[in-house]
């Protein structure tokens, strides 16, 4: 298996054993609720990818080509993804548009991300590329026009392009306003040096099993939950998010019926899994096969875990399994990961001393004042992680600071950015997370920057100001967009707080209702929480600025809520 | 229990638990999920409540947005049973 002792037996992506075996093992299984299990074997894929890659090159796609596939998670978008890498091309995973999203935006804004970069081609199902294609300046491919002219090649004379390890593999849109979307540049050396490391930091082994819902379009699903098991050969167990969402029991179904091992999830999912699964579609399913399921891409909240633990230990989980990453795809996916069959380590700390001082205070686990914070783990072999102060110094253990890494498997670059210079002079990448160290061991405590993740998702609240300010009724200029902590979804949830003139119920209600869905129709988010006040009810900073953690804890007052 | 029961029940359920603002509105015939008035998590939330409060399991592929969009939608599927 590719581990740090292997390492040099890789050259590029190309050397996945799913798909250098050809053999009968399975590569892949797809789930979907209320349908029979697909199984793809090696061979099948290999012969998948081979024939979607000669497609290609009919229809002209070059080496370094930026091609983006934008399909439903299925496993046409997996073999279009390796086809393009096989074709010397660059592919990039896009999120489809789905029912909820206007799609005049969906469209507009792939516009944008295509012109800005050079996109020279969107892969795409049928039925979507036609209106696709009437708003794209590049050229937009359904399946049946990839095949139109099919011609049959045989694995021993397939052509494959051999890539530079150096070359760039994909890339990986970071979430924002897709216009201004950066896409993080990866190559094939730092992937496979993040495969490698994070493979043995969790004891990966031949006989391990991949359950995975996670959108391919995010690090944590392109890499852990796609790229690593079929560069390592181990089943992957994939399914539809959207299905996901909805029947959250098929995971656990997905879990059971393969024996499957390990499981990446973000922690509001853990919440989910425990309050959304219907005691009679759990009955009788085992988990006991897990090794670990990694909390990872929001905050930890112990209280998830513990909910997850106590709904789902009579299925066979145990504290044992519980396990955290701390993760970014600037890094590839893992900075850091706790040791596999251990659960993470707990820090009860002084809240008071956190917020004053900036700095974490033990207490005991039982003092009224302490608040419980979760280890996201050390780092994996070839990153180094540090808290540094603003001025750049590093900071003892304990002491709250901005993360630093320092990486053999960091990003190369953004992609047709040169302006934007991700990595310091000393090799560092600046994350903009805040976080303290403990002997080792990482623990993340916010963000510099605004920004709500919710459910996984990152929103950037002047993103949602910007289309509050549109709805008629909204003085411009006086909304705010803020992150509240939820205990019951593990989640942050939106609150938008919006200055209005009339008093009149109806029109207050109508205007609600408008921001509601204007927001979730243009940026594919609900809103929980829309308060309309009068006039002047919003903060100002003495330069004039709305500042939004004011607002915040105005709002948290007025409501009688914490968050 | 009767429809109207049914019918106040859920509506008392899905403002306050799921769109979360009590003052809202909702009548019987708007799109809930393709309104945008809540996401599809939602879903799996409606399906637990309704086993909990009216003891009537909805089978996964019963819970769909093409299913269980409206009021009247889901107090039908509710009184089947």
């Amino acid at each position: 298996m590719l581990g740090v002792e292997t390492r040099g037996n890789y050259n590029t992506l190309l050397d996945a054993v799913a798909l250098k075996a050809g053999d009968g093992h399975p590569a892949i299984i797809f789930r979907e609720t209320a349908q029979p299990p697909i199984v793809v074997t090696r061979h099948q894929f290999r012969q998948r990818v081979h024939a979607y890659c000669v497609a290609l090159k009919t229809v002209g796609i070059c080496p370094r080509d930026l091609v983006v596939i934008a399909h439903t998670q299925n496993l046409e978008s997996i073999y279009l993804f390796w086809a393009v890498m096989m074709a010397g091309a660059i592919p990039s995973m896009f999120p489809t548009l789905t029912e909820k999203l206007d799609p005049a935006v969906y469209m507009s804004s792939m516009a944008e991300l295509t012109r800005l970069s050079d996109v020279a081609a969107v892969l795409t199902t049928d039925e979507f590329a036609p209106a696709l294609r009437n708003h794209l300046p590049c050229v937009v491919f359904g399946t049946a026009e990839l095949f139109a002219n099919e011609t049959t090649v045989g694995p021993t004379e397939f052509p494959v392009i051999q890539a530079d390890p150096a070359d760039i593999a994909f890339l990986q849109h970071s979430s924002g306003t897709t216009g201004l979307q950066k896409g993080v540049a990866l190559s094939h050396s730092s992937v496979l040096n993040q495969i490698s490391a994070y493979s043995d930091t969790i004891l990966l082994r031949p006989n391990d099993v991949i359950a995975s819902w996670l959108p391919l379009y995010h690090d944590m699903g392109l890499i852990a939950g796609f790229l690593l098991p079929l560069v390592q050969g181990i089943p992957l167990v994939l399914m539809s998010p959207f299905d996901w969402v909805t029947h959250p029991a098929l995971l656990l179904q997905a879990i059971h019926d393969h024996e499957a091992t390990l499981c990446w999830l973000p922690n509001f999912a853990y919440n989910h899994c425990a309050r959304r699964i219907r005691r009679r579609d759990s009955e009788g399913l085992s988990l006991a096969t897990m090794r670990l399921f990694v909390n990872c891409s929001e905050p930890v909240h112990h209280e998830s875990h513990q909910q997850f633990l106590e709904r789902f230990a009579q299925n066979g989980v145990r504290n044992k399994m519980l396990g955290v990453s701390y993760a970014m795809a600037e890094n590839t996916f893992a900075v850091t990961q706790t040791s596999p069959g251990r659960p993470a380590s707990l820090d009860f700390i002084s809240n008071e001393s956190l917020t004053a001082r900036g700095y974490a205070q033990p207490l005991e686990s039982g003092d009224p004042a302490s608040v419980v914070k979760v280890s996201c783990g050390s780092a994996i072999p070839g990153t180094e992680v540090k808290i540094v102060n603003s001025a750049g110094r590093e900071m003892e253990d304990r002491t709250v600071g901005e993360i630093v890494i320092r990486s053999n498997c960091l990003l190369s670059g953004y992609f047709k950015r040169p302006d934007l210079q991700p990595i310091d002079s000393f090799g560092w990448y600046h994350t903009g997370d805040i976080g303290y160290m403990v002997d080792d061991q990482l623990y993340v405590i916010g963000r510099q920057k605004d920004l709500i993740i919710s459910a996984g998702k990152n929103i950037y609240p002047a993103d949602i100001e910007a289309i509050v300010n549109t709805i008629k009724g909204v003085h411009a200029g006086r909304a705010v967009a803020f992150g509240v902590d939820d205990e019951r979804e593990g989640t942050e949830l939106i609150a938008v707080v919006a200055e209005v003139s009339t008093t009149d119920d109806d029109e207050k209600r109508s205007i609600a209702r408008e921001i509601r869905q204007e927001i979730a129709r243009q940026s594919m988010v609900n809103v929980s929480y829309v308060h309309l006040v009068g006039p002047r009810w919003l903060l100002k900073t003495s330069s004039g600025k709305i500042t939004r953690n004011a607002n915040k804890e105005k709002w948290l007052q007025e409501s009688h809520r914490t968050g | 229990m009767d429809e109207s029961t049914v019918r106040e029940t859920l509506r008392s359920f899905i403002i306050r638990d799921l769109i979360r603002d009590p003052d809202y509105l909702l009548t019987d015939t708007e799109g809930i999920i393709t309104g945008r008035l809540m996401d599809s998590f939602a879903l799996a939330e409606l399906g637990v409540f309704v086993e909990k409060e009216f003891d009537v399991y909805i089978p996964d592929p019963d819970l769909t947005v093409l299913k269980m969009n409206t009021l009247d939608q889901i107090v039908a599927r509710v009184m089947t049973g």
